[in-house]
């Protein structure tokens, strides 16, 4: 599978399937800090992202604000 | 996953309410959140015009589109703080907002107002940029909605901002700050327009969700300057808290609000004044505002021809220090 990361931008190619949970945990990405994009859709951790999907991990955190 | 509510698929699962919802019922108990909050807090009421100040991203823009979908009245407010491509595509983003709802959008430029844009202002007075932004921007709300006549100004900050900036507070003990914490800063001066949060109890995965399930274009990338901030930092750290824990994060801001602050509040006297220079509230003579304006003037004013060869009549030895220090001055107190 594809897998789009974003700030700063690239792509990871993962082998075989995983649910997401998989997926986030072997990125070492906390599921609190990104929606999962397949397409137009948001993914929920259990589920399960096949060898030829794109997923989007986009980033929920902004800020520095003061 | 199925949806808690009405077992189809669900979106997004909402770990410290041990649920999951469906894209339309997350858009309903979003919205439910967010209107209960400017109710339970007082915040604004069904008559009073309400400011947005929206940046472009996932929280003010969602926060926009909540309270119009409501149906209450609300005018936008963009502040272009000049940061390269990064202030065209969010600014672009706002407009589009606008534009598809037929909402009004106004824009007021930092660089207009401080004399240079935030990278600029940055470079001329050596602060960190996120603290020269949040200055320039507190005051550019308040003064626009002072002069446009608004009640109140509502910013998207959202449960990972507050509890980030409480953490900071904590970590350094700065009551005047946990002083300062809520989600409603009421007018405490007639110059000063109410400032509110209504997504202080949604979390930034929540907004992001809801962002994404209403197809709002919301600019991703993040401010090129906050990368390295400390707020992000500290919501790493509560983030990970919230995967062992869910719900570490509202308790922490919950709690805080609740309990503590009120401690911190009443020890807190603060006499507020008018700048003599552009009358907005202060604590002291020249406000913040006004004397970052003076520090851009004097770092972006071009360098003085070299001195002609022919004397002066006013070139007397030992005054040429003292004109300039006069000229310096007369600048600072200059209307």
């Amino acid at each position: 599978m594809k897998v789009i990361l974003r700030n700063p931008g690239r792509e990871v190619e993962i082998r075989g399937r995983r649910r997401v949970r998989e997926l986030l945990a072997e990125l070492h990405v906390l599921p609190e800090t990104v929606l999962v994009i397949r397409g137009r859709d948001l993914l929920t951790i259990d589920e399960v992202v096949a060898e030829d999907d794109v997923v989007e991990l986009r980033p929920v955190i902004s800020g520095g604000g003061a | 996953m199925k949806c808690r509510k009405c077992g189809g698929r669900a979106v997004l699962e909402l770990r410290r309410h041990n649920t999951a919802l469906c894209g339309p019922d997350f858009v309903g108990f979003f919205r439910r959140h967010v209107l209960e909050t400017v109710r339970r807090w007082r915040m604004f009421t069904r008559d009073e015009p309400v400011l947005v100040a929206v940046s472009g991203g996932k929280d003010s823009l969602a926060l926009w589109d909540v309270l119009h979908d409501a149906g209450y009245r609300t005018i936008g407010l963009y502040l272009d703080l000049g940061i390269f491509d990064y202030s065209r595509a969010s600014k672009a983003r706002c407009e589009g907002f606008a534009a598809e709802r037929g909402l009004e959008l106004r824009v007021v430029a930092v660089a207009d107002e401080a004399g240079a844009p935030i990278p600029a202002v940055r470079d001329a007075t050596r602060r960190p940029t996120c603290s020269a932004c949040g200055l320039s921007k507190r005051y550019l709300m308040n003064r626009a909605a002072l002069d446009a006549g608004f009640p109140v100004v509502a910013t998207g900050h959202n449960l990972d901002d507050e509890a980030a900036t409480l953490f900071g507070s904590t970590l350094r003990w700065d009551e005047s700050a946990l002083a300062r914490q809520t989600p409603v800063l009421e007018a405490t001066h007639p110059k000063l327009v109410r400032r509110v949060k209504p997504l202080f109890r949604m979390s930034e995965r929540e907004t992001a969700a809801y962002a994404f399930v209403r197809g709002i274009d919301y600019i991703v990338e993040e401010c090129p300057f906050a990368r390295g901030a400390t707020s992000i930092a500290h919501k790493e750290v509560l983030n990970r808290l919230e995967d062992t824990s869910p719900g570490s994060k509202a308790m922490f801001l919950q709690g805080f609000l609740e309990r503590a602050r009120g401690l911190f509040q009443a020890r807190e006297t603060v006499t507020l004044a008018e700048c003599v220079r552009c009358g907005q509230v202060t604590t002291g003579e020249v406000c913040a505002f006004c004397k970052l304006r003076d520090q851009v003037t004097r770092a972006t004013r071009p360098s003085r021809p070299a001195p002609a060869a022919e004397a002066h009549p006013l070139d007397l030895p030992g005054t040429r220090g003292l004109i300039a220090d006069l000229h310096a001055a007369s600048e600072i107190h200059a209307p």
